[in-house]
């Protein structure tokens, strides 16, 4: 009894009051402000700054093997300057490829669209939207960033060591991630990439623990769970996925690691490496797989779901209409949520799964349609006949809701077990993901930055250089993922590194060659962006508003340059829904107002 | 429980206050340890998969018959009962510890969070004797022809199927004198190592008794990765529990939850204790019974 009241009062003192004794005479220094900073503003800003560094290496590898595939004949001296032996003669090595396609993969997947979106964006949003001073537990919000930056730093590392980074690509598939000895790139780089995702993990988990106790518990008063903005539905089943999923890579990866370096069989058995048989016996390779996919399948949604959150909001203001469905996107995001957890075989149609597992695989796969196409559905209708506001932040929505319709449509090929076997491992993969996780998923973050730039830095980022980016962007993501079903479904394999050897391929040189040359294009434009947010910190055109783009949610009630704590006075309470815009003749309608006595509530 | 059934209409999900009633930490605590149970499930499924995938596999009878002082005497899982015991003991010491805390009786939580520990480190150091007696522990293996002397290690396996026959008197014959001697050795601990070493191979194989051999194949190699993995990965487990606890019992020493004016941070450790002790009826489900 005295326990639930002891309780209850705890619980109440963490939830309000107890940062506004800390205001004022908590001094601050630069160390504590912007290193080991605990608020959740600077941190969610220390992830996307982090993120936006990885981008650009990973961005950066894949220019370099593009530049492998557009055009394997012509030698690049600058290539043999700038990276010595693994571009003799100008020309990118095996070993050299492998790595970049490997790396490029880790490092968008985990490093960019996990960490630096999530992190970024639950991070900021979180405590904003919901009416909280700062997350659950600040200190160990601070100590997830501290965790990723050390997976960074190893992971970096592995750049550099005379072996190079792992190589044998993202997945790590054993047998050839096992042995040390089957190639250069199974050497001490894949060591370094499994402590680095050890770390990353223990920095997701931590920030995700976070990320749901705060939803769950530190909702300002009025701040029912149906009246959260969908962002933070989003990130609520990221951090839920994250949680139970990433714990099953992170055994398969300790398994690995003593595989590694202990001697045991868990995924080896029956090996010869160069002509040398292996005392390994008894253990099972696709045993990886399926705790690899495990994740790696909710993974795509972690990736994917707070975009698709932030897309929903980001829609809704500028088109100056409630969002189409609030909970029919809240029923879709819990099925895509269970359904993830139950789809990850598709991945493996061809190790000689079962084909009538493969079968239950497939339909519980093509399942996932339908929470899809409500989604989709969903956006269309909110923006139909909306008074859309062009925005940078706007496009770039529209943008991923084109770009999640057409490679959600290559999903349902690939999710079809009999097709699945002529396009696995093939260009048409390369394709599908790339639109519908890699570059649909930048275009949500690419939102996200525009439209709370203002909020974290209080000044804009330029808006024609924000227009450059996206038509350049956007055109070019087509142009290089299209052609790629083409190749995909003439049967050119992915991570191959030369396919002059097949006359069948000789057709799609000149189509190499263009995409390699719209990779460089995008890139840039990508370097105009880094470059439109950093001068922006400092030069952007300031925000003079409290709420620039007149929208409901709690985040524009603060200052516009908010301190640690958020709101200067007493947490507003909110009274409805995010998403009254264009009600009864009013443009918007900020939560925090009471229902008036004539007014229906949502 | 009468607050809350006081206030059961307050609308426990409409923001302001914590819709399970409960403060953050614990709320992390849950979700930690479904995540935690989420690895370990990944291991035993792992697990499970590779042993049922294998024609053969060790009986866990044989494999931990051996007990602290009682030499070779055959006790089949006494060993592993004792450490169980201890370990679901210490997990009542913790309920008593967070009991305690309740009534904020800070000598009670003293006493009761010491005793836990006291477990904790009982268990671990089971754990290593018989972690070290496996490894260390010779058994008789019938190996391309001839006996060796292999311990359960991460690369082999000593707990095969039984040779019998023939089979196992023409080992004998190849067997090296070495190993022959170590042999002789297990069974007859009367005559000295000097003397056993002048025998010929012929006299010493003519001391052993072929029916008391024992000798098996070698058992499957999966056996010794899992088995150490896993036990190991929980015995890591318990380790951070005591550490837990070692911290717990200093902070109320120093009297914080006495300043706090209640013992959360015990009921967390002790949600952590338990879960581990429930990991463990599953890792001695698998191992030990199945």
């Amino acid at each position: 009894m005295s326990e639930a009241m002891h309780t209850t009062s705890a619980v109440s003192a963490a939830h309000g009051e107890h940062h506004d004794e800390h205001h004022g005479h908590h001094k601050e220094t630069f160390i504590t402000k912007y290193i080991f900073s605990q608020d959740h503003k600077t941190i969610a800003k220390q992830f996307l700054i982090t993120g936006i560094v990885w981008a650009f290496i990973g961005g950066l590898f894949s220019v370099l093997f593009r530049l492998q595939l557009g055009y394997p004949d012509t030698k690049f001296p600058i290539l043999e300057t700038l990276f010595g032996h693994w571009a003799a003669g100008g020309q990118i090595t095996p070993e050299f490829y492998y790595a970049l396609v490997t790396m490029h993969g880790t490092v968008l997947v985990f490093f960019v669209l996990t960490a630096g979106l999530s992190g970024t964006f639950a991070n900021l949003l979180i405590p904003l939207q919901i009416g909280a001073r700062d997350m659950a537990s600040p200190f160990l919000n601070m100590l997830s960033y501290w965790f990723f930056f050390g997976a960074s730093i190893v992971m970096l590392s592995s750049l550099f060591i005379q072996t190079g980074p792992a190589a044998g690509g993202w997945t790590i598939y054993p047998p050839l991630s096992a042995l040390g000895e089957a190639s250069i790139g199974s050497k001490a780089g894949m060591d370094m990439w499994l402590i680095g995702m050890a770390l990353f993990i223990v920095s997701s988990l931590l920030g995700g623990l976070n990320y749901i106790s705060t939803i769950l518990n530190m909702r300002t008063k009025g701040m029912s769970m149906t009246r959260l903005p969908l962002p933070i539905w989003a990130m609520f089943f990221t951090a839920v996925l994250g949680v139970l999923s990433f714990p099953v890579l992170l055994s398969g990866a300790i398994l690995l690691l003593f595989d590694r370096n202990l001697g045991t069989s868990f995924f080896l058995s029956d090996i010869v490496v160069n002509g040398q048989v292996l005392p390994n016996e008894g253990g099972s390779a696709i045993l990886f797989q399926h705790l690899f996919w495990f994740l790696g399948h909710p993974e795509v949604y972690i990736i994917l779901l707070p975009a698709m959150g932030m897309v929903s909001e980001i829609l809704s203001v500028n088109s100056r209409k409630p969002i189409f469905g609030y909970m029919a996107m809240l029923g879709s995001m819990f099925a895509i949520c269970i359904l993830a957890f139950l789809v990850w075989a598709h991945h493996m149609f061809v190790t000689g799964l079962n084909p009538f597992l493969g079968s239950v695989f497939v339909l519980l796969t093509l399942l996932i349609a339908v929470p899809s196409a409500i989604k989709v559905f969903n956006w269309l209708t909110t923006l139909w006949r909306g008074n859309i506001r062009f925005t940078p932040a706007a496009l770039f929505s529209i943008g991923f809701v084109s770009l999640f319709i057409s490679g959600g449509l290559t999903g349902i090929f690939l999710g079809n077990s009999t097709i699945d076997i002529h396009l696995h491992d093939t260009m048409f993969v390369v394709a599908h993901f790339h639109i519908v996780m890699g570059v649909a998923s930048f275009f949500g973050m690419f939102a996200g930055v525009y439209h709370w730039y203002p909020k974290m830095f209080g000044r804009y980022l330029n808006n024609t250089l924000g227009y450059i980016h996206f038509w350049v962007t956007m055109i070019g993501a087509y142009l290089i993922f299209w052609p790629m079903h083409y190749e995909g479904l003439a049967g050119m394999p992915r991570r191959y590194l030369d396919k002059r050897g097949w006359v069948s391929f000789s057709q799609f040189g000149d189509l190499d060659k263009m995409i390699t040359v719209v990779t460089v294009i995008v890139f840039a434009v990508q370097l105009l962006f880094i470059f439109n947010f950093f001068y922006s910190i400092f030069k952007g055109r300031k925000v003079t508003t409290q709420n620039p783009w007149g929208a409901n949610t709690l985040e524009w009630t603060t200052p516009i340059r908010p301190g640690h704590g958020n709101w200067a006075g007493e947490i507003p309470e909110v009274h409805r829904w995010p998403y009254d815009y264009a009600k009864d003749g009013r443009d918007f309608i900020p939560q925090t107002e009471p229902v008036g006595a004539n007014e229906s509530a949502h | 429980m009468a607050t809350t059934a006081t206030a059961h209409q307050t609308k426990w999900w409409s923001g302001g206050k914590s819709p399970f009633n409960m403060e953050y930490g614990k709320l992390m605590m849950w979700y930690f340890l479904m995540s935690d149970a989420f690895t370990f499930g990944a291991f035993l499924i792992s697990y499970g998969s590779i042993r049922f995938s294998q024609n053969f596999w060790a009986d866990p009878n044989v494999v931990f018959n051996a007990f602290p002082g009682a030499g070779h005497a055959n006790l089949p899982l006494a060993f592993v009962s004792v450490m169980t015991f201890i370990l679901i003991i210490s997990s009542v010491t913790m309920v008593l510890a967070v009991h305690a805390g309740h009534k904020g009786d800070k000598a009670g939580v003293t006493k009761w969070i010491a005793w836990t520990i006291v477990g904790g480190l009982a268990f671990l150091s089971c754990q290593a004797w018989e972690w070290h007696h496996l490894i260390t522990g010779e058994h008789a293996v019938l190996v391309d022809g001839h006996v060796e002397l292999i311990g359960q290690t991460m690369r082999a396996n000593p707990w095969g199927k039984l040779v019998e026959g023939q089979a196992v008197v023409d080992a004998l014959k190849n067997t090296s004198h070495d190993n022959l001697v170590s042999l002789v050795s297990m069974h007859d601990h009367t005559t000295s190592h000097d003397v056993l070493s002048a025998m010929s191979n012929d006299a010493l194989i003519n001391k052993l008794d072929v029916a008391e051999l024992h000798i098996r194949e070698k058992g499957p190699v999966a056996f010794g990765g899992y088995f150490y993995g896993i036990t190991g990965f929980h015995g890591f487990h318990v380790f951070s529990g005591v550490v837990i606890n070692i911290i717990m019992l200093i902070m109320t020493q120093k009297n914080v939850f006495e300043k706090k004016g209640h013992y959360l941070m015990i009921e967390k450790a002790g949600l952590y204790w338990h879960f581990v002790d429930l990991v463990w009826v599953f890792v001695f489900l698998c191992f030990y019974l199945i």
